[in-house]
């Protein structure tokens, strides 16, 4: 026995579509919290008809925290990485919520509504932990609100997308560019309609009141169903991103990783005047990297999983942060943390797979990138 | 999808089908392979190896997971499936037939009648679905 009890699981959370997942045969499992689905009809199936049509994915798990009042961006530049002030009025930024060690609580969207109001989008399994450490460190004229209960979000993606979207809203969509928002009806529901998504494809992320989801849910699906649109799990969502090299919090990036070592200087602005963690950000910009992120292809049959430890010259050298198959380009990729001297492309390390070691060689990032 | 009534089976949903002599093939269930999802690398022991029952001999990969597959009889294995290594999507389309792992030499053809009959892994299957849901 110990002296602390534990405490009491949370309990499991639904989105409003859990009904919806049921009857369409979803097999469901627990994410971060979270009783989602993890595939419909097959991982292999959604993933190609984003990559080939449209894939709905229902993303209501996500977290929405809205910052605002007349310090919304001073409080918003302080705890995120990249530069807010250069957004404009309906413009989304990719960042990182940082802690004072420069490493990351959370990867997320910070939405520009106005010069008051930013929304921070943020993973489901974080949400809780942002706004408390948000919170924490608001010493501006802000406020923080968790809107996430006031919103269902769905991501429609692929090729597709705006095909299947144009002709259910009276918003023109095709002048809202990659990273830009706007709000509109969509089958005369109130949304939120950015250009955004997390599989390396065209796509909208909608916002809305939850009471309308399961009318977004089946519109959406019935108006894709001429263009072959499969309703897509957190399954297919994580071969997607892994495709094209996206970062996932708890793989890729967390509170031990810096945005430099993730290959995420692109969202560390270190221009800016301060933000949490900055300085040792700098220091690790001067001092050089003792280790980054590659992608890396199986030369050999084999599949690279999370936690598979990385071997040079059979030392153990890193780890495996993602790997699996990758569906679109056949073959089994995955991305590790390497010392810097055995990160250039085309290097060979092996893979520890159970009881055999299985070579690899470091290919660029991203995986896959879509024609434009 | 019916499960043949000359296999046997294990609550660890594989399957042993005996053939002439102290011969049999074993697999996995149509149950494990719906559970597993698209199935897109399997790897088998070598021609030779000594099966233990309950023992890990291969190991069947979805897009998404690993498991292990455990020898439901003892014996050593004279044969194994090619065709499987080169398609592990046969294990998603035809599970109890085309999609056999190995061939093994049995050491005690009576250990597979202990196992489960069609009829008892039906029940069990079912008991298993009705669990998750």
């Amino acid at each position: 026995m110990s002296d602390n009890p534990t405490p009491a699981p949370a309990p499991i959370r639904r989105t409003p579509l859990n009904s919806a997942h049921r009857r369409l045969g979803g097999k469901m499992v627990a994410f971060g919290g979270w009783d989602m689905p993890v595939e419909y009809s097959g991982i292999l199936p959604e993933h190609r008809a984003v990559r080939e049509r449209a894939g709905l994915f229902d993303v209501s798990h996500m977290g929405e925290l809205s910052v605002q009042g007349p310090q919304a961006l001073d409080l918003v530049q302080h705890v995120t990485s990249n530069d807010a002030s250069k957004l404009h009025l309906d413009q989304a930024q990719y960042s990182g919520l940082m802690t004072a060690q420069g490493t990351f609580v959370d990867d997320l969207l910070v939405h520009k509504f106005t010069d008051r109001q930013y929304w921070l989008v943020v993973n489901a399994a974080n949400c809780d932990k942002d706004f408390n450490y948000i919170c924490q460190q608001n010493r501006f004229d802000a406020q923080v609100v968790n809107l996430s209960e006031d919103f269902s979000q769905l991501a429609l993606q692929g090729p597709a997308a705006l095909k299947i979207l144009q002709p259910l809203t009276p918003v023109a969509l095709a002048p809202i560019k990659y990273y830009w928002f706007t709000t509109g009806k969509v089958m005369g529901v109130d949304c939120i309609i950015s250009r955004t998504g997390y599989t390396g494809e065209d796509g909208f992320e909608l916002y809305f009141d939850p009471a309308h989801s399961e009318r977004v849910w089946y519109g959406l699906l019935e108006a894709g169903q001429p263009e072959g649109i499969l309703p897509c799990g957190l399954g297919a969502r994580n071969t997607l991103r892994l495709e094209a090299g996206m970062a996932l919090y708890g793989h890729e990036i967390d509170d031990t990783t810096t945005p430099l070592e993730a290959g995420l200087g692109w969202i560390t602005k270190l221009s800016k005047p301060e933000f949490l963690g900055k300085h040792v950000i700098e220091r690790q910009a001067a001092e050089g990297l003792q280790r980054k992120l590659v992608g890396f292809e199986m030369i050999e049959p084999g599949i690279a999983r999370d936690g598979y430890p990385v071997l040079h010259q059979g030392q153990p050298v890193g780890h495996v942060t993602s790997g699996g198959p990758a569906p679109s380009l056949s073959k089994n990729i995955g991305m590790a943390y390497v010392p810097v001297a055995l990160s250039e492309s085309g290097h060979r390390l092996d893979i520890q797979i159970r009881t055999r070691t299985v070579p690899a060689q470091i290919i660029p990032l991203p995986f896959y990138k879509r024609a434009r | 999808m019916a499960y043949p009534n000359t296999f046997r089976y294990t609550t660890e949903h594989e399957w042993v089908a005996p053939q002439a002599g102290k011969a049999a093939r074993i697999g996995i269930t149509d149950f494990a392979q719906h559970q597993l999802g698209d199935i897109v690398f399997v790897e088998l022991p070598a021609v030779g190896t000594e099966l233990v029952a309950g023992q890990a001999f291969g190991t069947v990969e979805s897009v998404k997971a690993v498991s292990e597959v455990f020898a439901p009889v003892s014996g050593r294995v004279t044969a194994i499936n090619t065709d499987l290594v080169k398609s592990p999507e046969l294990l998603n389309s035809d599970p109890h037939g085309a999609a056999w792992m190995v061939e093994a030499e049995l050491s005690d053809p009576a250990q597979a009648a202990k196992l489960m009959d069609s009829g008892a892994y039906e029940t069990f299957v079912a008991e298993q679905d009705a669990a998750a849901h």
